[in-house]
């Protein structure tokens, strides 16, 4: 376990670094000058220097990688061009929505597929299974985008149980929670569809094997046999789709939070890029760089939980 | 049982309808960067604080007008160089700190700074000396006459700051205005609450929320849902009849100064012929461009002037639509087969929207343009800075800016001398009649010369619930004056 273990912080660590530089080479290529952008139509060439020189813009670019990476390393993200405020404080306000967010999101996804998904195995080729596939393949084929338009003309504009999007600040949780809602509930439809197929094909071969027949004619009905032996073992491709969606879902929400005017980390990047407030950029790719990295790097640790032989291999 | 429910039920109500409703949120579709309005060009951050939170020596009303602001008076000295402004009595900042004289001198020597940050600072370039006589009393002496003063001390960019609390500006702004800052919460809202030291007459509203929602659909939604009260500035226009219709709502359509050009690289050939660009502005259909792209919304413009200013020339007639007479110009300018040049069009939907018309009008009379999307920091690197374009579609609203056509390094680069000329005396005379002639000739001299083509001004569309009152129609400068607005039921 521990060779495991080491290994894999081993890949964490370099595909960081790689990471890093190509975030930091790809956003400074990109044309665009944030001080310019600031100062508008009517300023004069030296006050846009001027600024330059404050921003410390003036420094070579490798010069600022350096301090850069050094500043995360000890865990500062620099001050945002635009905001002048904390690249740490900003991010970690916007995290205060979108991990929320992706948790819920990510809760009721999985509380819909996993019944979906095994009820379909469990009858298959029957009608449960078939309504179930209908669902699921609309599910897919919807964006996620649209399936929100609906959800605000339905439930804020018609009925007015939600509101049609902002968000309160978590001092009135009850409140905060309601209007992460109908967000939560776009991003997980199509997620929970995404789901509950894979559910179902993974039980649906587990199901096939030799170990579930074994049990079956040691005398456990199909039902139990699915409960007890198949489902711990259909797990796998499914926990894989769960760790790929969450980081999705941290990053992928941008439309969402821009439908529901959320301040989440989604609209924070977009914001950014529009405004060239490159540092901004830079950190928010990073930290989801590292979000996506670490939640692989745990799924992977899951799997090894999981599955006894994955500890054994490495 | 149910009798009392009910009865309890109509006693909230009763009461409810009896308060008076003292809190507004209002949307917008920009957030401000940040909150310091004298060090960066984001008319956001005015549209929030603009009145509410800063005040300058002199202000904008609605209609464009400039009054007393913290001056409550000025004395010209006979030269026209000397402004002696009297301040008002017991104005102080929100941090309980006497605005006074040394305010004002910090203010405007900072603007002026040689490392100023001022994203205006042209505005106080005229300013040679700031003297304070008393703490009521503040001197500015002049390097030579300028009929704009005034009008330039009224600018969001001239706001009245404090040495104490400058340091921190950017996220807690501290001025004089009826409102004070509260709180922002990044991404989402700022909130002001009544100032209740005001110098002034109190405000109506006690606390005012800004959303920012910057997406049209979210914008439709918020609004039908009536999670905001009034959205200034709202970003559909297609949506507006439905809003006309709602009895719930009223729509607001007013001026802004934005004159939305057909912006040309006058240094291009071919585009630096005079007979090229009279055949662009014959070959474009003004209404057309307003119906397809605005959904109706803007007034036809011939120059680079706000229609609503006193002193607007109607010079529309100058450039009618006529695309048989622009092909006999291209002939005659050695173009019979037309040419073909770049059209690069920055994010906002005036752009977007009209560029694919402009581009259909223009290839009517054998102009082919290439079209490129450009994202605005891109646009103000290529288009902007770079120079590198033939045209271009963008909204000037900066208010009273014809003075840019005097610039010959800016962006379409006309900079005629005679223009130059025509400007330096105008910022030398002081009688309005006089003023009033040169701006005409002036609005005249860059429509003869076709410099840009002269599209529209963009209108300032307001939805708000029907109850709200005194929201401003125009748009003078970027701002959302609430001093004035409350609701009547």
């Amino acid at each position: 376990m521990l060779g495991y273990l080491i290994r894999r912080l081993t890949s964490l660590v370099l595909s960081l670094a790689v990471a890093s530089a190509v975030i930091f080479v790809v956003v400074e290529v990109a044309p665009g000058d944030p001080a310019s952008y600031m100062l508008g139509l009517n300023a004069q060439p030296d006050t846009v220097a001027a600024l330059r020189a404050e921003l410390g813009l003036d420094v070579p670019r490798l010069q600022r990688y350096l301090n850069w990476v050094g500043g995360m390393l000890t865990g500062d993200f620099g001050t945002s061009y635009t905001y002048r405020t904390p690249v740490s404080q900003m991010i970690a306000d916007r995290l205060w929505i979108s991990l929320p967010l992706a948790l819920y999101a990510l809760t009721l996804s999985t509380l819909i597929a996993f019944p979906a998904g095994i009820l379909a195995a469990a009858r298959r080729g029957r009608p449960a299974d078939m309504g179930v596939m209908a669902a699921t393949q609309l599910g897919v084929a919807v964006p996620n985008f649209w399936f929100a338009m609906l959800l605000v003309l339905l439930f804020a504009i018609r009925l007015g149980w939600f509101p049609s999007g902002g968000f309160p600040g978590w001092d009135e949780p009850l409140d905060a929670m309601v209007s992460l809602t109908l967000p939560a509930v776009a991003l997980a439809l199509p997620q929970a569809a995404i789901l509950a197929r894979v559910m179902r094909s993974s039980l649906i071969d587990i199901l096939g094997e030799d170990f579930i027949r074994t049990a079956r004619a040691k005398g456990l009905t199909r039902g139990q046999a699915l409960w007890r032996h198949g489902l711990r073992n259909a797990l796998i491709p499914v926990l894989t789709i769960i760790g790929l969606q969450f980081s999705f879902l941290i990053a992928g929400a941008i439309i969402i939070e821009q439908i529901f005017f959320l301040p989440g980390l989604g609209r924070l990047i977009f914001q950014s890029i529009s405004q060239r407030d490159l540092i901004v950029v830079e950190s928010v790719v990073m930290l989801l760089v590292f979000a996506v990295i670490m939640v692989n790097f745990l799924t992977d640790l899951a799997y090894a939980i999981v599955d006894p032989r994955l500890r054994r291999r490495a | 049982m149910t009798f009392r429910l009910t009865l309890a039920a109509a006693l909230l109500t009763g009461t409810a309808a009896l308060a008076q409703q003292t809190d507004l949120t209002i949307a917008l579709q920009l957030e401000p960067p940040h909150l310091d309005p004298t060090s960066a060009a984001a008319g956001a951050i005015d549209s929030v604080l603009y009145t509410n939170v800063f005040e300058g020596l002199t202000r904008f009303t609605n209609t464009g007008e400039v009054v007393p602001g913290l001056a409550e008076r000025w004395d010209i000295s006979e030269d026209g160089l000397t402004y002696t402004f009297h301040l008002r009595e017991g104005v102080s900042f929100h941090d309980g700190t006497t605005m006074d004289a040394e305010d004002v001198k910090f203010t405007l020597d900072r603007a002026r700074a040689e490392d100023s940050q001022n994203a205006q600072k042209a505005l106080f370039e005229g300013i040679a000396e700031v003297t304070v006589i008393d703490p009521q009393t503040v001197e500015v002496t002049l390097g030579q006459v300028d009929g704009n003063f005034l009008f330039n001390m009224a600018w969001g960019d001239a706001v009245i700051v404090a040495p104490e609390s400058i340091g921190d500006i950017k996220s807690t702004p501290v001025g004089t205005g009826p409102f004070k800052f509260d709180s922002w919460t990044q991404g989402d809202s700022i909130t002001l609450v009544q100032n209740p030291d005001y110098w002034g007459e109190a405000p109506a509203l006690t606390e005012a929320t800004f959303k920012f929602i910057s997406d049209p659909t979210a914008a439709f939604a918020a609004m039908m849902a009536q999670d905001i009260d009034a959205f200034a500035g709202y970003p559909a226009p297609e949506n507006l009849p439905q809003f006309e219709a709602d009895p719930r709502f009223q729509v607001l359509v007013g001026s802004t100064e934005g004159e939305t050009i057909l912006s040309t690289n006058n240094q291009m050939a071919p585009l630096d012929d005079v007979r090229v660009r009279q055949a662009i502005a014959h070959a474009i259909d003004r209404q057309a461009i307003i119906d397809g792209a605005m959904f109706g919304l803007g007034t036809p413009i011939g120059t680079h002037f706000a229609p609503h200013n006193p002193d607007y020339v109607d010079l529309t007639g100058l450039s009618g639509h006529d695309p048989d007479k622009a092909r006999a110009l291209l002939e005659e300018a050695g173009y019979p087969d037309g040419f073909t040049t770049t059209l690069k069009l920055p994010p906002p939907s005036y752009a977007r929207r009209g560029g694919e018309i402009v581009a259909a009008q223009l290839r009517a009379v054998g102009i082919e343009t290439e079209i490129t999307n450009l994202e605005w920091a891109q646009w103000l690197e290529e288009v902007f800075r770079g120079k590198d374009f033939g045209l271009t579609i963008v909204s000037h609203t900066e208010p009273f800016d014809i003075g840019i056509y005097a610039r010959p390094d800016y962006y379409f680069q006309y900079g005629k001398p005679a223009f130059q000329e025509l400007m330096m005396t105008l910022t030398a005379t002081t009688a309005p009649e006089k003023r009033s002639e040169l701006l005409a000739d002036a609005q005249r001299m860059i429509a003869e010369d076709y410099v840009n083509g002269y599209l529209f001004q963009l209108a300032f569309p307001t939805v708000a619930d029907a109850r709200i009152e005194g929201l401003w129609l125009n748009q003078p400068t970027q701002a959302t004056d609430l001093t004035g607005v409350r609701w009547t039921e």
